[in-house]
């Protein structure tokens, strides 16, 4: 009873100072939205940069020849790989799905009178398992294909868009490196990839095809990287174990040396990646903590001010028979309705600029309920925390002093 | 803790003082305001308590209202020792047993007739339905039906008066205490107050006790108490007194 009679007491009263009361919130409801705010920018652009990472295709070990791991270190000459090193994995490591070898090359692709320069990739069918890809039209290229080094080709939707906009390229025939390649195929698009390289500016042929017509002189049999899908049951570590021991021992490493390939696989980067968000996150969070803080000393200040400017409601209150309690009571309730619906203002803010600012800089909005709960209940015991001091300072007061203030 | 008991007893004042003085500072400094001051109150009273000002008129007010405890002697409400409560204690005395109204008004700002009118009743813990027929009622008592949902600034000075005396026997209080209850109002507005408080009296049976300088409104109670240098001066029921 008492409770909620200090509850209609501060309602009254905020409602008596409703421009005042807004103001006094102003630091709460700016230090709430921008909490929530950051939170939820963060936890899109992890969840972004997670999705992007796992398109590259979910238990994803990535071998490369050389040490590529520090930047700022020359990569050195490394033997690439060849396409035995593909049947050796399959073979010789457990756990492994599918394993797609990969070369690369760009090169200047043209269509009627439509050209464009991009990254020309022989590869396996097993590319399609191991990279996660679906089809929008057509199909991919067949392992007879693969085999027989027949030119036909699988476009990415960016090289699709350049040479073909809206039509099918189905059946049509495409120019590069003075080969002429069928397409027989067109991948989903996959957006930009964790990196910021565009997934879709590709256009994949069989690697016999590649090597025999793309491929310089020189780097015929090379194979520039092995892309190994690992199954779900597998820890991907023991992969990378298994494979890198596998690939010592095929390039023929003396115990004393060092690896000249390195082996990665696609969820340490999206931990590694999602975990930097994550601290940026946290930080920015924590910054605008303190503005929720420096909010709660704004709500103490009119506190202060208003038992001062009270003082003789506040005697007139202990005349009538009010308890220190109540007043204490009425004034904390007072704080905390006042930062409470600060709070509630700058969930309102917070949800139009997350939702605004998340569409403009294509995040997608991860709003976490936890935060906003957490925000809110902070708000509330800002309340608490800076309303006792001025409450206290009501509920002491002598009501005869009080009483004769002007 | 406080007992009604004691105002069966018809031989019990309703509020009596024994040998009161109040000492404000100490050491050099020390000035006392009451210098032994002995008096009781009957039910049914209408007492105007007179002085110049520092006479001590203001601190027999505040001990009387339980605002404030002698520094020595005895002060007994219904027979109940005021001097030996704590705040609380003599807070919750005040709820129950005592009604206040002061020279300036000390309705709160911004907030309607009605809302004021209410504010010792929610201290009571009264529910909503009650709480606004009651405060209605202490209105239509004070004739200000009508203008309930005013706030004071849209009410003149007897009217805001009227709204603080409203506000003062709203809870039906044993005791009516009245600091200067005219002192902001031109003689017009003071004589209808004085009329409606002599009214609270003789027709309600509300014993008041006003604190006055003006001789004029003195002559409204049926008893004066004069003050002079911290000690009473004089005692006078108004019917010991040829007109």
């Amino acid at each position: 009873m008492m409770f909620w009679n200090a509850l209609l007491l501060a309602i009254r009263e905020i409602r008596r100072n409703l421009m005042r009361a807004s103001l006094t919130v102003l630091g709460i409801v700016i230090g709430v939205a921008a909490v929530i705010t950051m939170v939820t920018l963060g936890n899109g652009a992890t969840e972004m940069i997670t999705a992007q990472v796992s398109s590259l295709g979910s238990n994803l070990v990535i071998v490369r020849p050389g040490q590529r791991m520090t930047p700022g270190q020359p990569a050195g000459w490394a033997p690439a790989f060849k396409e035995d090193d593909v049947g050796a994995i399959l073979e010789g490591v457990n756990g492994v799905r599918a394993v797609a070898p990969v070369a690369s090359r760009g090169s200047t692709v043209s269509y009627m009178t439509e050209s464009v320069f991009t990254p020309v990739t022989g590869t396996s069918p097993a590319y399609q398992e191991v990279g996660n890809w679906k089809l929008a039209e057509g199909r991919f290229f067949y392992d007879s294909e693969q085999r027989a080094g027949r030119a036909v080709c699988v476009l990415g939707q960016t090289v699709k868009k350049s040479l073909f906009s809206n039509t099918s390229p189905l059946g049509e025939k495409i120019r590069f490196r003075g080969i002429s390649c069928e397409v027989v195929g067109v991948l989903l698009s996959k957006g930009q990839s964790a990196m910021g390289q565009d997934q879709d500016d590709i256009i994949l042929l069989p690697l016999k095809a590649y090597q025999r017509r793309v491929a310089g002189r020189r780097s015929r049999q090379d194979v520039g990287t092995l892309m190994i899908s690992v199954r779900d049951d597998v820890r991907t570590d023991k992969v990378v174990k298994d494979v890198t021991a596998l690939m010592r021992e095929r390039r023929s490493l003396a115990p004393n040396e060092s690896d000249n390939f390195s082996v990665f696989d696609t969820k340490q980067i999206a931990e590694t990646l999602s975990s930097t968000t994550r601290i940026l996150t946290a930080l920015l969070g924590a910054v605008a903590a303190v503005s929720l803080l420096v909010g709660g000393i704004g709500i103490m200040n009119i506190m202060l001010v208003s038992v001062t400017e009270r003082t003789r409601e506040i005697g007139t209150r202990l005349a009538i028979g009010a308890l220190e309690n109540e007043v204490l009571l009425q004034f904390l309730v007072e704080a905390v309705a006042l930062s409470s619906f600060g709070g509630l203002l700058g969930i309102l803010l917070a949800l139009l600029a997350s939702a605004g600012l998340a569409a403009a800089m294509g995040l997608p909005l991860v709003l976490d309920l936890q935060i906003v709960l957490l925000a809110f209940c902070v708000s509330a015991s800002i309340g608490v925390l800076f309303g006792f001091v001025p409450a206290r300072r009501a509920a002491r007061l002598d009501p005869i002093e009080a009483l004769r203030h002007e | 803790m406080l007992k009604r008991a004691g105002m069966t007893e018809a031989a019990t004042a309703l509020i009596e003082l024994r040998e009161v003085t109040k000492t404000y500072g100490s050491g050099v400094a020390a000035f006392q305001a009451l210098k032994g001051v002995s008096f009781a109150i009957q039910a049914g009273e209408f007492v105007a308590v007179m002085g110049p000002s520092g006479s001590g008129k203001s601190t027999v007010m505040n001990i009387l209202g339980c605002l404030d405890v002698p520094t020595a002697g005895e002060y007994l409400f219904l027979g109940e020792h005021v001097e030996t409560l704590n705040r609380d204690q003599r807070a919750l005395l005040r709820r129950h047993y005592l009604g206040f109204v002061f020279q300036g008004f000390n309705l709160l700002a911004r907030t309607t007739a009605l809302e004021n009118v209410e504010l010792p009743l929610l201290y009571r813990g009264m529910a909503v339905a009650e709480r606004h027929a009651k405060a209605r009622a202490a209105l239509d008592l004070v004739g200000l039906i009508g203008w309930e949902h005013h706030t004071p600034a849209e009410l003149s000075g007897g009217q805001q008066q009227r709204v603080a005396i409203a506000r003062a026997i709203v809870t039906n209080p044993t005791l009516l205490l009245a600091d200067e209850p005219t002192g902001n109002l031109d003689t017009e507005r003071s004589e209808e107050i004085m009329a409606l408080l002599t009214g609270l009296n003789r027709e309600h049976g509300i014993t008041v006790l006003m604190v006055t300088h003006e001789a004029q409104m003195a002559r409204h109670a049926s008893r004066t108490v004069h003050f002079v240098d911290g000690l009473v001066h004089s005692d006078t029921r108004a019917d010991e007194v040829p007109a």
